[in-house]
């Protein structure tokens, strides 16, 4: 091969190119190497915990005797947020993107944004300080009235510290992270399709169910997955709200934790194995949430063309 | 006017078979009446009218609606109510959380000394002089404070760097190569990643390196830059991405290297929405406590260096106050200071999404897209 004229290398910032793109590429790379480095470190700290002898760990029983409870915990905990904000959430977009004056919508999307704003342990605050108080009557009457349902069977907690309050605050706030990408799949929704049911002459109602709501409903599935996502690994509201015990069945009693409080409250005061065992429990957290992000975000690459939820 | 403008009574054909347009605001006002009427009767609270006056409004209109218009207008119209009503809903919490910071913060806020003394030497003893002789409430955030900002700084100056060349990487490199593809998808996957988990990743990392229990601002800052990095690389990406080509190609076409039109054009086209992403960014960091617990410790005293010692954050203070008051037996005080603490948190985020509009809105691209 014989190099011309016009790319010979005679020009200034030759060197600058290289080095520039260099950098770029060594940035990208250092981001894989960190996701990398977090599932490398996790697993090497984590080692003796999972090799150790199963006297030796907290509880006496081994690593997974140790662990599966609080597994349970968080999944009830997540679980309990999803089934309060999804409906919230889909609400909430449905009124943003179809049902509030134009001019308002923006405005109350900012708002409902605010709520993504404030910092989890305030929230964490609230919740122990005001929403545990308020809510304790109504366990009361739930253990009274509907105390035959194991998951509402009493005595009721006296404080309302119980796993339902965490999950209500949860709720609180993974309901904007759900709120913005549905709203944004709404918005996307062709307008020729909503208009034409309109001149067929549906209702606002008929025109969301037939139009908007098939063509959102795998990015409202993956803003579910990443809000799942979110409550699974959110610490502070459990950490702070719940006074957490062995694991129940009922929602409105003390009891049930979650890996990621249990990692916040002892973490600090921990040493040597207790310091691998936590980090064991981050790793099956992390294994987890990935898990639930990657199928999140599989979701939504499939429908990439026409979802704009990415 | 003339006589033959006075209104018809007749309805017009069109919206016959319609409810009236005054029908929600009767149906609202005799929802009010009863519902507090039946409060009344059980015992009075606001919250409960609120929630039975949506009740009957709801089964009111509906039913109107269901007798006079049919089912079709009658489901749209519970569609309706149900919609309105899961954003009131949502409105409750957000009002409710910034209400009680606002009450319970105030007065840790105006509390003299509370934004420039430290906790240092603060112990039980003057809490329970506090409560029990009336003594003013010693003690402050100025060690939080400066550690949020330290760490967060910290946490920026590592981040930006990184997320911006990764961006820059994506948009003007990557020409959708598998690395590049692969980056995307575990940027993704990242911003995913539970704060803890990084708090732990940073700890673990550094335990690792340079020994067991180290815990400083650095290693906080290292958590945090973790968390960072996603949000920095996908604002900047998105700004990149709508830098018009033409303005690239021009200066292509003026014989300028690809990393000048970078740094000369694209990045200046681009900077104001980068720099409202990255506060966005610093944000939503700033308030992560998490972290910074399992990496920093928690300290009483003042500490300039973040590459050794225990070093204090806001959100770790409000967390160890709540958790453990400095006086057991009157957690009082120190619920005060968690509460201040807590309302200069909101204000400190709130004052960045703030700053982040304004730069968005100051600086919008001038280019019509």
């Amino acid at each position: 091969m014989t190099t011309t004229s016009l790319t010979s290398s005679r020009g200034a910032g030759r060197a600058g190119d290289k080095v520039f793109s260099g950098a770029t590429l060594a940035a990208g790379c250092l981001i894989l190497a960190v996701l990398f480095g977090v599932a490398l470190f996790l697993v090497v700290q984590a080692f003796p915990a999972l090799t150790a002898s199963p006297d030796l760990i907290k509880g006496g029983e081994g690593f997974f005797a140790y662990i599966w409870p609080i597994v349970i915990g968080t999944l009830i905990a997540a679980t309990i947020a999803l089934v309060i904000a999804t409906p919230i959430a889909i609400g909430v977009a449905m009124f943003i993107s179809h049902f509030a004056p134009r001019q308002l919508a923006s405005g109350l999307g900012y708002v409902v944004d605010l709520l993504a704003a404030i910092p989890s342990v305030v929230y964490g605050a609230w919740g122990a300080a005001f929403l545990a108080k308020e809510i304790s009557p109504a366990y009361n009457w739930l253990a009274s009235n509907m105390g035959w349902l194991p998951i509402f069977q009493g005595p009721a907690s006296a404080t309302g510290k119980t796993i339902l309050t965490a999950g209500i605050v949860l709720a609180v706030m993974i309901l904007p992270i759900i709120t913005s990408l549905t709203r944004e799949i709404f918005l996307q929704t062709p307008k020729l399709h909503e208009e034409a049911s309109l001149a067929l002459g549906a209702t606002r109602w008929e025109m969301i169910k037939m139009a908007v709501l098939p063509f959102a409903r795998p990015g409202i599935i993956s803003a579910v997955m990443l809000g799942l996502g979110r409550a699974l690994g959110e610490t502070m509201a459990v950490a702070l709200v719940l006074s957490s015990g062995a694991l129940t069945a009922s929602l409105i009693q003390t009891g049930n934790q979650t890996i990621a409080a249990e990692i916040a409250l002892n973490f600090p005061e921990a040493s040597g194995l207790q310091v691998s065992t936590l980090i064991a429990a981050g790793l099956v957290l992390f294994v987890i949430t990935l898990g639930v992000n990657m199928i999140a975000r599989w979701i939504i690459g499939r429908h990439k063309e026409f979802s704009g939820a990415n | 006017m003339t006589a033959t403008m006075t209104p018809v009574k007749k309805r017009s054909a069109l919206t016959k078979g319609q409810l009236p347009k005054w029908a929600p605001y009767v149906v609202l006002g005799l929802a009010l009446i009863l519902s507090a009427a039946i409060m009344a009767l059980i015992g009075f609270n606001a919250f409960g009218w609120g929630i039975l006056t949506a009740i009957l409004f709801t089964a009111g209109l509906v039913g109107w609606s269901a007798a006079a218009e049919g089912g079709r207008k009658a489901k749209d119209k519970l569609a309706t109510c149900l919609v309105v009503g899961s954003f009131l809903v949502a409105l409750l919490p957000l009002i409710s959380v910034i209400w009680t910071v606002l009450v319970n913060g105030l007065p840790g806020l105006t509390d003299p000394g509370f934004l420039s003394t430290s906790m240092n030497g603060v112990t039980g003893a003057f809490d329970n002089k506090t409560v029990e002789e009336g003594a003013p409430v010693v003690g402050g955030i100025y060690h939080a404070l400066i550690g949020t900002l330290l760490i967060t700084a910290v946490a920026t100056v590592i981040s930006v760097p990184v997320g911006l060349l990764t961006a820059i990487y994506l948009v003007e490199y990557g020409n959708d190569r598998p690395l590049a593809r692969s980056i995307t998808f575990f940027v993704d996957v990242m911003t995913g990643i539970p704060s803890i988990v990084a708090g732990l990743f940073a700890a673990a990392f550094f335990f690792a390196v340079v020994g067991p229990g180290t815990k400083t601002g650095a290693v906080a800052a290292v958590a945090l830059s973790v968390l960072m990095i996603p949000v920095v690389v996908r604002s900047s990406e998105e700004m990149l991405k709508i830098v018009p080509n033409e303005l690239r190609e021009a200066a292509y076409a003026l014989g300028v290297r690809k990393w000048r039109t970078i740094l000369k054009v694209v990045i200046p086209t681009a900077i104001s929405g980068i720099a409202s992403g990255v506060t966005l960014a610093i944000a939503r960091v700033i308030g992560e406590t998490a972290p910074i617990l399992v990496t920093a410790g928690f300290a009483t005293s003042i500490n300039y260096n973040v590459f050794s010692g225990w070093m204090a954050s806001l959100p770790t203070f409000i967390y160890t106050q709540i958790l453990n008051p400095t006086s057991p037996s009157n957690p009082d005080p120190s619920s005060m200071r968690a509460w201040g603490a807590a309302l200069v948190l909101i204000i400190l985020v709130m004052l960045l999404n703030l700053i982040a509009r304004l730069i968005a809105r100051m600086f919008a691209p001038k280019t019509g897209r």
